[in-house]
């Protein structure tokens, strides 16, 4: 007689032992070291460590390695680590505009203080497979300067000043800052919220959603006021030592959409911000993120509310890729209960729908057909 | 996973104390959707990290922990949960219901009526009972602060209107006290009526939506319904091949390319304590055949 089949806790362990042998490959191959992920590969590592909210290369480079180069499986890894870590507090806001600049362009103005600092980036490259890359050879050291010591200010604080972009909200530091990870999101959510949403949210998702703004739904009329990247400090505030102390440096992009706004009755016309930010160099997630931001400022603005990238609710509850492929990838797990009751339902639906046909051969041929076995079954 | 790295149970105790208040409001309000602070779970999400949140938080050194998945202790997400546990908190876990404290499921209530003192934790997708008749939280939640649960039988008329029945087979809607419309979580609707006047503390984590919520002991659920139209549970017409059971719920099983099938109690515990007590395995095989 067939019996139904278990899973077994033999079956699943080695099932895990088989995954850990696809992770190494052949073994002829030397294995990869977490330093050759995180120099070699390091917008990955960037991804993990902003999507995954934690900003550590190496447990980003060895969630990399675990996971087999997935992602998104990494991000899921590198989250599940940071749940557990005790919180200590919110740290000092950073100042991006103390940034040490690897790269700063602004789209809006050819030149302005500080100069356009092009840095490493894929732009303006050829996409043509290098096939010297192959092998593997020297690079060419890169020409280098000493750093501009002038000072680099955000291009959104040069229009502030003519009153042409509206104001940065007031800081407020005595007010704490919202964390999703530590309280359940509700909605309407303020706009820390749906920046650490988005901060966290994944770039795929993002990227589509700025894109829709761009092709109509939910149009802001962007311009890249600037994009930023290179490190800034992180300080803390000690409650026993009365003063804030560095706790090290982080690189992040910074992107700081202006968009055009022809006011309302009650606002004038100026223009608009939105605001992307991500760990290490994540330009893409960065501009996405800002227009995304940007679309969820409708209801402040007095826009109408339309697109799916202005919806708040349709946004900040689809972001998240751990959410998304955790829910999405349950439709593996067994749902033979359910399933069973569906089938039970949709056998009767079919007898009455048979019985009901007025021509008999017709019900004689179906009851001769697929709908034996439901019969049997009855 | 280095285990002395975590706490008993993985979650720290501020989680823990976060996730009981949770709890203890969600049984004060029978029904009504608490939400709490979810964690990151070192599981997916959609594979019970609410159920997991849940029992690692009510979790005690002495309870005898019981993991089911569609009805049955040996599919693979309760085997990997069950180990979970095992593993992180040491609890000494079973898989007879009778000698739980603590059992988890999913999509299922035991066939054995649950007794005082249990606790049966169901792991929950959409808490929602009206999310897909209104997608909007934020409508959802003043629905049913004014108890404005019209929607949901206009739903529940139309399917009689079109099919001549309520085409809901499982996550079948309850009210809870007479207050809340709640969802059962994907359990089939045999299973609803279980759920009533039920002995056991009966607590539901979603993880991914962020919500608890409770039936406490001995509480009114009521299936919706119509006068003419009364709540119907649905069971396979057949019995068990391998205890020959006619009450239990049935999994039917595929056996050939002909046709071929056989039905299996869903709740293996129960099964098995069939098999092995007064009642003898049918003498004949419960297969059935296309002609």
């Amino acid at each position: 007689m067939y019996v139904a089949v278990k899973g077994g806790e033999r079956a699943i362990e080695n099932a895990h032992a088989l995954l850990g042998h696809a992770r190494r490959g052949d073994p002829e191959v030397p294995e990869i070291l977490l330093a050759q992920i995180s120099e070699q590969l390091a917008l990955a590592v960037d991804r993990v460590m902003s999507e995954g909210s934690l900003y550590d290369r190496e447990l980003a480079a060895l969630a990399i390695k675990q996971a087999r180069g997935d992602l998104i499986e990494a991000i899921f890894l590198l989250r599940a680590f940071r749940t557990t870590a005790p919180r200590f507090g919110a740290s000092e806001p950073i100042d991006t505009a103390a940034m040490d600049i690897v790269r700063r362009i602004s789209a809006t103005f050819k030149d302005l203080p500080g100069g356009q600092v092009l840095g490493p980036t894929f732009d303006y490259t050829h996409r043509l497979l290098d096939h010297d890359l192959m092998a593997g050879r020297e690079v060419a050291a890169p020409s280098r300067a000493p750093a501009d010591a002038a000072v680099m200010p955000r291009v959104t604080d040069l229009l502030a000043v003519d009153d042409l972009i509206e104001r940065s909200v007031a800081a407020t530091p005595d007010v704490p800052v919202g964390d999703l990870t530590r309280e359940p999101l509700a909605l309407p959510a303020e706009r820390d919220l749906r920046l650490q949403n988005l901060a966290r949210a994944d770039e795929g998702f993002l990227l589509a959603l700025g894109y829709s703004t761009q092709r109509g739904y939910g149009r802001t009329h962007p311009f890249a006021g600037e994009i930023r990247f290179g490190d800034v400090e992180v300080e803390f505030f000690a409650e026993e030592l009365g003063f804030a102390v560095p706790l090290g440096r982080i690189e992040v992009t910074e992107c700081q959409m202006v968009n055009q706004f022809t006011g309302t009755a009650n606002e004038p016309p100026r223009f608009t911000r939105g605001y992307g930010l991500t760990f290490g160099q994540g330009e893409r997630k960065a501009i996405a993120m800002a227009l995304v931001d940007r679309a969820l400022r409708a209801r402040e603005l007095g826009e109408d509310v339309k697109a799916p990238a202005q919806d708040e609710e349709f946004v900040l509850m689809h972001s998240d890729n751990v959410q998304a492929t955790g829910f999405v990838e349950h439709l593996k797990l067994p749902h033979y209960v359910d399933f069973q009751a569906e089938l039970g339902l949709v056998r009767r639906l079919r007898e009455e729908f048979v019985a009901r046909l007025p021509n008999p051969s017709a019900r004689a041929g179906e009851g001769e057909g697929r709908g034996a076995g439901a019969e049997a079954a009855e | 996973m280095s285990v002395t790295a975590y706490n008993f149970a993985y979650l720290d105790e501020q989680t823990k104390r976060m996730i009981r208040r949770a709890i203890l409001k969600a049984i004060a309000i029978p029904g009504y959707q608490v939400p709490f602070a979810s964690r990151e779970m070192p599981m997916p999400y959609g594979w019970g990290t609410g159920g997991v949140q849940v029992t690692a938080s009510i979790l005690g050194p002495d309870d005898v922990l019981k993991v089911i998945d569609q009805g049955s202790d040996d599919t693979t997400n309760a085997v990997s949960i069950r180990k979970f546990f095992a593993k992180t908190a040491g609890v000494r876990t079973t898989t007879q219901t009778a000698e739980a404290t603590v059992i988890q499921t999913r999509h299922r209530i035991p066939e054995k009526p649950l007794h005082e003192g249990q606790v049966l934790v169901f792991q929950v997708p959409i808490p929602e009972p009206l999310r897909f008749l209104e997608p909007r939280e934020t409508e959802t939640r003043r629905m049913h602060a004014l108890a404005e649960y019209g929607l949901m039988h206009v739903k529940l008329y139309e399917d009689i209107a079109r099919h001549g029945h309520i085409a809901t087979t499982y996550a079948y809607p309850v009210k809870v006290d007479g207050r809340y419309v709640t969802d059962p979580s994907p359990t089939p609707k045999f299973d609803n009526p279980k759920m009533n006047d039920c002995a056991a503390l009966q607590l539901f984590g979603a993880g991914r939506e962020k919500r608890i919520y409770a039936i406490p002991p001995y509480t009114q659920v009521v299936s919706l319904d119509f006068e003419d139209h009364p709540f119907a549970p649905y069971r396979h017409d057949a019995t068990c091949a391998l205890c020959g059971s006619r009450e239990s719920f049935l999994d039917e099983v595929i056996t050939d390319d002909r046709g071929g099938r056989m039905f299996l109690c869903s709740d293996t515990d129960y099964c098995e304590a069939r098999r092995q007590g007064a009642s003898a395995p049918p003498a004949h095989s419960q297969e059935l055949k296309r002609e």
